[in-house]
């Protein structure tokens, strides 16, 4: 487990009150609470369907919970003024790129409506993180599902984002390139990144995990050891 | 960041870029609005008994249609690229009113409609033998004037019914009715124009086509938020 000096004492970036949702009938999440602080990495893991993408993408501000809020630096997600999205980055099943433009011209369009300055220094810069910039001007329809996930990370890095929400990052990746986005991480961290990290491989969260949890019937607890 | 107008619009422009660039490079949208344009002007050429309706009394509402349904093959792409590896996510979380997000694709729509309507005109003059001379700057103008009205209402039921089955049929289904005014005004001011009167002879279905844009864009913006509140 990673050390948890770091988030101890800082501010809380993300706080999740009661938050339930079902879909038709099912309830997903029964009442799920979480806070995580500035630059703490909480994994949160469950068996499949037990709703840890739903978590998520409320979290993200894509889904409205049917009840309870999440507060972005005390602010509710969903109301927030779309500026506050800048501070939210996501990974998640899908790689968020099309097709039809090269890596560089899908990261420089996400820096464009991210507004930052010189869009393709930071597109380039993002690419060669991920060690992707040799592919800049390939299609992602022509990458390995590897890689993809690399050029997705750097899509969800690029714009620097204070909270970072990862829906299984290690899908996909080798044992380099697994080791590579947790040292990524790790580095950002002291910055104040804060990074909920939904995944099954739990050996490889554990590494950069300050906190475990579990989503199970619905609600949130500590996972066992 | 970009709440602003100044931003929203340069966001909507961001949007509508990046639409037309992948739009220009894959081409199937564009290949298959023409294709299909050609295919319709020749089937109604064709099936007219020239002894019992002159080209002429045929050739606007032809036209008409056969742009009609060019842009629903169209506008029914407009959302779909979006869902293909989870891309509209990425446009939601971005710091931009989801209104720069209508204004960027009914941007993109806009242009691309355009653009079909463009290549099919010279196909319908081929095909009608109808003579433009005059005729061409009123006609242009009337195409704007049409194409924003149903184009706005067209980039609203992409994105409603992209996530939705069969949404290849509910596309038409829905927007077909909503086509009717901006067409059937769109057609009268040509018929005119193509017998030679002046564009101001049809000043009322010009005002028709205005308001409808000016309510419909409006109305639009207004709903499209709202399509995202999941």
């Amino acid at each position: 487990m990673a050390d948890t000096n770091l988030a101890r004492n800082s501010p809380i970036l993300l706080q999740a009150k009661g938050l339930r949702r079902s879909f038709g009938e099912r309830v997903v999440l029964d009442g799920v609470d979480l806070s995580l602080a500035e630059g703490e990495t909480i994994a949160v893991t469950g068996p499949n369907g037990v709703g840890k993408t739903t978590l998520l993408r409320i979290l993200a501000g894509l889904l409205r919970p049917s009840s309870g809020e999440v507060l972005l630096d005390g602010v509710p997600v969903r109301t927030a003024d779309p500026a506050s999205r800048a501070a939210i980055g996501l990974l998640s099943h899908r790689a968020m790129l099309y097709d039809d433009l090269t890596l560089q011209e899908n990261l420089e369009f996400a820096a464009r409506l991210h507004g930052l300055p010189d869009p393709r220094r930071v597109a380039r810069d993002a690419l060669d993180q991920v060690e992707l910039l040799s592919r800049s001007a390939d299609s992602p329809r022509t990458l390995s599902r590897g890689l993809i996930q690399r050029a997705a990370l750097a899509r969800a890095l690029l714009h620097a984002p204070r909270l970072l929400l990862l829906d299984e990052p290690f899908t996909g990746l080798d044992s380099a390139a697994a080791e590579r986005l947790k040292s990524l991480l790790a580095a950002r961290r002291p910055a104040g990144l804060g990074t909920i990290i939904v995944t099954h491989q739990m050996h490889e969260a554990r590494d950069i995990a300050t906190r475990v949890l579990a989503l199970q019937s619905g609600a949130i607890g500590s996972a066992a050891a | 960041m970009r709440s602003s107008l100044p931003g929203t619009l340069t966001a909507a422009f961001i949007i509508a870029g990046k639409d037309l660039r992948s739009e220009l490079r894959r081409r199937t949208a564009l290949v298959s609005a023409i294709v299909f344009a050609a295919l319709i002007l020749a089937i109604f050429n064709f099936a007219r008994d020239p002894t019992s309706l002159r080209a002429d009394q045929l050739a606007p509402s032809a036209f008409w249609i056969t742009c009609a349904f060019a842009a629903v093959t169209a506008l029914s792409r407009a959302f779909a690229v979006e869902l293909e590896h989870g891309a509209l996510d990425g446009l939601l979380l971005a710091p931009v009113p989801r209104e720069a997000l209508f204004l960027g694709k009914f941007l993109g729509n806009l242009v691309f409609v355009l653009v079909v309507e463009g290549i099919t005109l010279p196909l319908f003059v081929l095909f009608f033998n109808v003579s433009l001379n005059g005729a061409l700057p009123g006609i242009m103008l009337v195409a704007v004037l049409a194409t924003i009205g149903f184009v706005a209402v067209g980039t609203v039921f992409s994105a409603l019914t992209a996530r939705v089955r069969f949404n290849e049929l509910m596309l038409p289904v829905l927007l077909l009715p909503f086509m009717l005014p901006p067409l059937a005004g769109a057609a009268q001011v040509t018929a005119a124009l193509l017998n030679g009167r002046p564009l101001l002879e049809s000043a009322g279905w010009l005002r028709l086509l205005l308001v409808y844009d000016i309510t419909f864009v409006t109305l639009s913006l207004l709903v499209f938020p709202a399509l995202f509140d999941e």
